[in-house]
């Protein structure tokens, strides 16, 4: 059902450009996030040029958790959710527009946004070219797991507290070996196990997440 | 039968009222196998195995350890089946003992944890290393606490049933993919110095320990879940004629309120 | 609640939705006793209850968002699902008008043109606030959004309804008493709730009351 993933998904770009400020905050929560590390942990260029994937990525990670609640909230509040979920044999589909939608509004962000950090963390132009790769390998299964995350806290009061502590342990792999290809990258070393991972991980995550959001919609909404 | 019942639609499984007094029977019967088997297995393993050359007398504390962390890992795969069933089927009973796993599921892993702790100090010198398969276990805690707290923020019990079945499958299918890459990520940064904290070679006495402690631990986490499930099947369905007659038959109990 | 309907059940290719001894529940609890009737082409069903008993949950049932909890819905003759309007407007605050009104009919799978949708929000009267913003309109003005899709379709499918009525004037009432006639000539059925007197005559509105259910 190509015509609803492509309505959807417009529909979502358009209400984030009536709400700019909205749609900037996890960039901004982002970038608050990473800067506070070589505050807590001294300015020391060495140092931070260790830590640097982690912290990118871990930032990463908990920005795309943070703004991921939002994909279903106001839909589910308006009554919008319930008309999508009509569509007959779209479920999958508006599944998977709301997955996309979420990363080119908060995982693209990133992804543009990733060169800035590296060079404060003075990273290596070989590390930073890392470092954008693998979040742009990275960044949809952080989006693809969220949506599931969010499909299944559905109109909870709790959200994105728990939504972070049910979903982020299935996002170990991707930080493991995202964060670790630049690693590899910064010690010279080749990344390509640690990219050919992230890539398996993706590919197992956007064919399996999908199915499981879906089923989870259902499960919320019935 | 009435309106409530009909719903139960438990195909192979005795329904809630039938589990009820069964189970009731059943918990003393397996507390006291899990005395007996954990009382012999801590005495194997305490008195009767033999001091490690290399690790003396402290690596004792895998006969608690290991058996605790392989039954964190089993209680897992055991919760997330029942609750699978409880999903596909409809089977109510099934989704009230996967909810009554998870409780036990974690405090075994909290005890693998604290115990690998234990262990790593007079071993390594430090109270938590960062290996794969303690790192793992936490990672399995964490899997755990997920699960609790999304049945918990759920009202709804059907949909915390079903929601927490999704999570607990989706769990279990990333595990082995979760603890791939926490290897991967040991292997990688740490090189050969942070070993893993290696049970010393294996005299026959102590793998009775262990299984005799294994047994102990499975038998007392039948008990426990049993107690637990039927508290939850007890509270679900209080309004049926089953529960006012189970409560009524234990003694200075208050009336089930509707 | 009249079952003889099945019998007079008209073409096959009408779609139709009968309904047999459905009890909806929510959460644990079944909200109404079980209940029969027949959404046949044509014909105007409205659902009364007591506030709680059930209705958006039975009207849910029949769009296909969740499943009884006992009895069964069998469907018939439409090709595509029912079009249901929730008590909740489904319009997004940050859209134009036109824009909310295009993205329904377009989740609906139908060809939008400018057309369409100028003539649809003009017989719901709010054609001239085309281009505000959803977020500046009245309870009412919304409705009349929500509700002009009903005016953009005219295939015999059946409407679920929800409180239609609610929030509209005397003049927003009129016109969607037309709508919902119209549709019904056309062939098509209307299921919907009020706790307002329905202001239909022709077609005679079949009540539909939904009981308590009987003590466990």
């Amino acid at each position: 059902m190509s015509g609803t993933f492509a309505v959807v998904v417009a529909r979502d770009l358009r209400l984030a450009a009536r709400r700019r400020i909205d749609a900037a905050l996890p960039i901004a929560f982002f970038t608050v996030a990473v800067s506070l590390f070589p505050l807590g942990v001294g300015p020391e260029p060495q140092t931070l040029r260790q830590i640097a994937p982690g912290v990118v990525w871990v930032a990463a990670l908990l920005a795309a958790m943070l703004s991921v609640t939002q994909l279903y909230a106001t839909d589910l509040a308006d009554g919008s959710l319930e008309q999508m979920l009509l569509v007959p044999d779209a479920r999958i589909a508006i599944v998977v527009a709301k997955a996309v939608s979420h990363w080119l509004l908060t995982g693209l962000p990133l992804v543009v946004a990733a060169p800035v950090f590296g060079l404060m963390f003075d990273m290596s132009p070989e590390a930073i070219g890392a470092l954008v790769a693998s979040l742009l390998v990275g960044t949809p299964v952080l989006s693809l797991l969220g949506n599931l995350g969010a499909a299944l806290t559905l109109g909870l009061r709790s959200g994105a507290v728990l939504l972070i502590l049910i979903i982020v342990p299935l996002c170990i792999p991707a930080l493991i070996f995202g964060a670790g290809a630049v690693a590899a990258v910064d010690a010279g070393q080749s990344a390509r196990g640690h990219y050919s991972l992230l890539g398996a991980v993706l590919i197992f995550t956007a064919v399996l997440a999908p199915l499981a959001t879906a089923a989870a919609l259902r499960i919320a909404t019935e | 039968m009435t309106t409530a019942n009909h719903r139960w639609r438990l195909y192979r499984f005795a329904s809630p009222a039938t589990f009820y007094p069964l189970a009731g029977k059943l918990v003393p019967w397996f507390a006291a196998v899990a005395a007996v088997l954990a009382a012999w297995g801590l005495w194997l393993g305490m008195l009767r195995a033999p001091t490690d050359a290399t690790q003396g007398d402290s690596y004792r504390i895998i006969f608690i350890h290991v058996p605790a962390a392989w039954m964190s890992m089993l209680l897992y795969v055991v919760m997330a089946f029942w609750a699978a069933i409880g999903w596909a089927f409809n089977a109510r009973l099934a989704s009230v003992v996967a909810r009554a796993i998870a409780p036990t599921g974690a405090m075994f892993t909290f005890v693998a944890l604290w115990t690998g702790a234990l262990w790593g100090k007079p071993t390594w010198g430090t109270w938590w290393v960062w290996d794969a398969r303690l790192t793992s276990e936490l990672i399995l805690l964490f899997l755990y606490g997920g699960y609790l707290a999304l049945v918990s923020a759920i009202d709804d019990p059907r949909r915390g049933d079903r929601a927490g079945a999704l999570l607990a499958i989706v769990g279990s299918v990333n595990v082995p993919i979760i603890y791939f890459s926490v290897v991967w990520w040991n292997t990688l940064h740490q090189g050969a110095s942070v070993s893993v904290t290696t049970a010393p070679k294996m005299a026959a006495v102590m793998l009775q320990a262990m299984l005799l402690m294994t047994l102990a631990f499975w038998s007392y986490a039948f008990a426990v879940i049993f107690v637990r499930a039927r508290a939850i099947a007890l509270e679900r369905d209080n309004r049926a004629a089953w529960a006012g007659a189970a409560v009524g038959r234990t003694a200075a109990q208050p009336e089930a309120t509707t | 609640m009249d079952p003889a309907q099945a019998r007079s059940a008209p073409a096959a290719t009408a779609a139709t939705i009968v309904v047999r001894d459905v009890e909806c529940s929510r959460g644990e609890r079944v909200l109404f006793a079980p209940t029969s009737f027949v959404v046949a082409p044509g014909a105007i069903v409205w659902i009364r209850g007591a506030n709680g008993q059930g209705k958006t949950t039975l009207l849910r049932t029949l769009a296909g968002l969740s499943a009884p909890a006992a009895g069964e819905i069998v469907r018939s003759g439409a090709a595509t699902a029912p079009l249901y309007l929730a008590h909740a407007n489904a319009v997004k605050d940050d859209l134009t008008v036109a824009e909310s009104l295009r993205f329904l009919l377009q989740l609906a799978g139908r060809p939008i043109d400018a057309g369409a949708v100028e003539d649809a929000l003009e017989r719901f009267a709010i054609a001239s606030r085309r281009n505000a913003l959803v977020r500046t309109l009245s309870q009412g003005q919304r409705r009349r959004v929500a509700l002009a899709r009903l005016a953009a379709q005219r295939e015999p499918l059946p409407w679920l309804l929800d409180e239609p009525f609610d929030a509209l004037d005397a003049a927003g009432v009129a016109i969607l008493a037309d709508v919902i006639a119209a549709h019904a000539r056309r062939g098509g059925s209307v299921v919907l709730t009020s706790h307002l007197p329905v202001p239909i005559d022709d077609p005679a509105p079949l009540v539909v009351q939904l009981h308590e259910p009987a003590m466990a």
